[in-house]
């Protein structure tokens, strides 16, 4: 049996759009991509990347939402393209989802204990009155809520951030071993996220659920994340430990990204000006080469060829997908 | 950062500003009493929670506050003239002319049957009536350069653009008449960090070429401290601290400012995370005394008695929380460290 939990082995997914006219364009939203997650111990795995870079495909890939076009997601030891329905079930029951809109998931008409029986009858997961309150009552002690503040409430009158942990707790509660967080906290206020965020590393800690976060904001990631990936284009541009990666960028890209993000200090301000190419221009060279080039200021001849292999910078675990570091490599195989 | 005092005279003066929605079981009272200045030149931010009525003072200063919402008292005074109660037709001149408004999601208020040209010229004839053709087109040609954008978005279609792009077409939009005051509505909040940054970066640009003042609403404190000159703290309707932005980040007074430059998620080091709730009383029935006494840490018995006065502790910061007093010298202190924090 593998040692991995989840496993997501040259995942590509191309989405064709018919234009207009008759002919075809292909958006290529993930290509090659590969992740593993281990079994133990529990772990926060950051995606991050802009829109457009393929980490919401990802999320919905992972999910069962829509297809690979090519590639395989093994989970538990289990290609997933050829499961029994009876295996996606369990499947589904392992791999729970908390969505980035708070007020989008909840029916506006129902109150909050609604949310919960709907799970607790789908995977008939108790019988009887008092032990499915009782299950209630726990899920919600782990986000720090209780239920006769919240169960008989309508969602609306709940704050984003208890309606975020409510969906904490409503995966918890169907004992998963994954939980896949697209943005989980970018449409809760900036004073209220720690609350969620903390959910998340006491469900990791505690309960030993493992999380693919998803996500564009990096110094939510850098609190909380164990490894991190960052995403190009739906290609990994860097990846590694999620405070190595942060601290120390590598890739071109990273280096911008990082250093966008801005600093709350008024005495630290940004540093230069930058520009983009216009939006055709970036999507241009997407079949060959690295995706970065018509933005990276230190581009070669070289990364217009062929897309740049992962290469290990530092501790063998953070890697670069830049051939600016192809020399280290070599460098490193004399010694 | 605007360094010279010399023409510190204020453009738009904000008093005792109240805007209320009313429901079936009383008001909303969304901004209950707000007072500020916005000098010549200077971009104020103002930071708070989602709930705490910065939009709705926005829509305030502007005017533009709909049933069930109405301004409940109080008075906006745009260079000395007073806003309040102004015929509609009067106020239809005043916006875009003197107050450009970017609001929130601005991208997704272009119109996407219009190229972006056409949306522009809708805002100059509409407000300085018929003009040559050639005279729009290089004036609109200007304002796409003043903003970063390529000559070429002229003829675009919104679907054409980026997020960012559309996101300056809108800022090209609100500068087209030259406003005195441009409120942008968490004009940055919706893009990426990559992006998010050249839009602020045209922001600080166009405003210094124009020596427009701005009013910067948002919540991302790391966006703040980049861009703006001075910072109102609000709270459930109220201001609670304004401040110079690095006095308000270096020594921030009221315990929820404190709170609020506590929660925010570091790059530098890894902490422990500041956990807090939002707001937590019904905001149609407020509790007498300090409107943040239900989640202070310093709470003391005044605080659930009497609303604490707005109080200069330095020289532009004003405080309104019962922890800091004025002594007879006139120095300030701060009650809870003078009791020796038994």
């Amino acid at each position: 049996m593998s040692q991995m939990l989840l496993e997501i082995r040259n995942a590509t997914k191309i989405y064709t759009q018919r234009a207009l006219g008759g002919g075809k364009r292909e958006v290529v939203a993930l290509q090659d991509f590969n992740l593993s997650i281990p079994r133990q111990p529990a772990s926060i795995i950051t995606i991050a990347g802009e829109s457009g870079s393929g980490k919401t495909t990802l999320a919905q890939v992972v999910l069962g939402f829509t297809h690979l076009t090519s590639g395989q997601i093994i989970f538990d030891g289990q290609d997933m393209s050829t499961a029994d329905a009876r295996q996606m079930k369990a499947y589904r029951r392992q791999v729970q989802a908390v969505f980035q809109d708070p007020f989008g998931v909840y029916n506006p008409f129902y109150r909050v204990e609604h949310v919960f029986n709907i799970v607790i009858n789908n995977f008939g997961l108790s019988s009887g009155k008092s032990a499915r309150r009782e299950m209630i009552e726990q899920a919600l002690n782990i986000v720090g809520l209780r239920g006769e503040d919240v169960l008989r409430k309508y969602p609306h009158q709940l704050s984003g951030g208890q309606r975020q942990r409510i969906m904490m707790a409503r995966a918890y509660m169907i004992n998963p071993r994954l939980i896949v967080a697209d943005e989980p906290v970018s449409m809760v206020d900036a004073s209220l996220r720690a609350s969620i965020l903390d959910v998340m590393i006491r469900l990791k800690e505690e309960i030993g659920i493992s999380f693919l976060y998803i996500t564009h904001d990096l110094s939510t990631a850098y609190q909380i994340g164990d490894q991190i990936y960052i995403l190009y284009q739906g290609t990994i541009a860097e990846k590694g430990n999620t405070v190595n990666v942060i601290d120390r960028p590598h890739h071109p890209y990273v280096q911008l990204l990082v250093d966008s993000v801005p600093v709350p200090d008024p005495n630290v301000k940004w540093k230069g000006e930058i520009f983009l190419p216009a939006e055709e221009e970036m999507r241009s060279s997407v079949h060959s080469g690295c995706r970065f080039y018509p933005r990276c200021p230190q581009r070669m001849d070289r990364c217009l060829q062929a897309q740049p292999p992962l290469y290990p910078v530092d501790t063998r675990d953070h890697q670069v997908s830049c051939y600016l570091y192809a020399s280290e490599v070599a460098a490193e195989a004399k010694m | 950062m605007t360094e010279s005092k010399e023409a510190r005279h204020p453009v738009l003066k904000v008093r005792d500003l109240k805007v209320y929605y009313e429901t079936p079981k009383g008001d909303v009272l969304a901004v209950d009493g707000i007072n500020f200045d916005l000098y010549e030149g200077e971009t104020l931010g103002l930071v708070g929670e989602s709930g705490c009525g910065k939009s709705t003072a926005a829509m305030g200063i502007l005017q533009l506050v709909v049933p069930p919402g109405r301004i409940a008292g109080g008075e906006v005074l745009l260079e000395g003239h007073s806003l309040l109660g102004l015929p509609e037709n009067m106020l239809r001149s005043i916006r875009w002319i003197k107050l450009a408004l970017i609001p929130q999601g601005a991208m997704n208020s272009l119109n996407p049957t219009m190229k972006v040209c056409d949306q522009i010229k809708d805002v100059i004839i509409a407000h300085e009536g018929k003009r040559a053709r050639k005279d729009i087109r290089q004036r609109i040609l200007k304002l796409l350069a003043t903003v970063g954008l390529p000559g070429r978005v002229y003829d675009m279609y919104p679907h054409e653009l980026s997020g960012g792009m559309k996101q300056r077409v809108c800022i090209a939009m609100a500068i087209a008449l030259n406003p005195t005051i441009i409120i942008a509505d968490e004009a940055t909040s919706a893009l990426d960090v990559v992006v998010q940054r050249i839009v602020a970066q045209t922001l600080l640009k166009v405003k210094q070429a124009l020596g427009v003042s701005m009013i910067m609403i948002g919540h991302d404190m790391g966006l703040m401290a980049q861009m703006v000159d001075r910072i109102a703290v609000m709270y459930a309707g109220k201001i609670v601290e304004i401040a110079p932005v690095a006095d308000l980040f270096a020594n921030p007074r009221h315990p929820y400012s404190q709170l609020l430059i506590e929660s925010i998620p570091s790059l530098k080091e890894r902490k422990p995370l500041k956990i807090t709730e939002g707001i937590t009383h019904d905001p149609r029935n407020p509790p007498p005394g300090c409107i943040f006494q239900l989640r202070c840490p310093f709470v003391m018995d005044k605080c659930r008695v009497v609303a604490p006065p707005g109080l200069e502790v330095k020289p532009g910061q004003i405080v309104a929380c019962h922890l800091y007093q004025e002594n007879k010298d006139g120095s300030m202190v701060n009650v809870a460290n003078a009791a020796g924090n038994t």
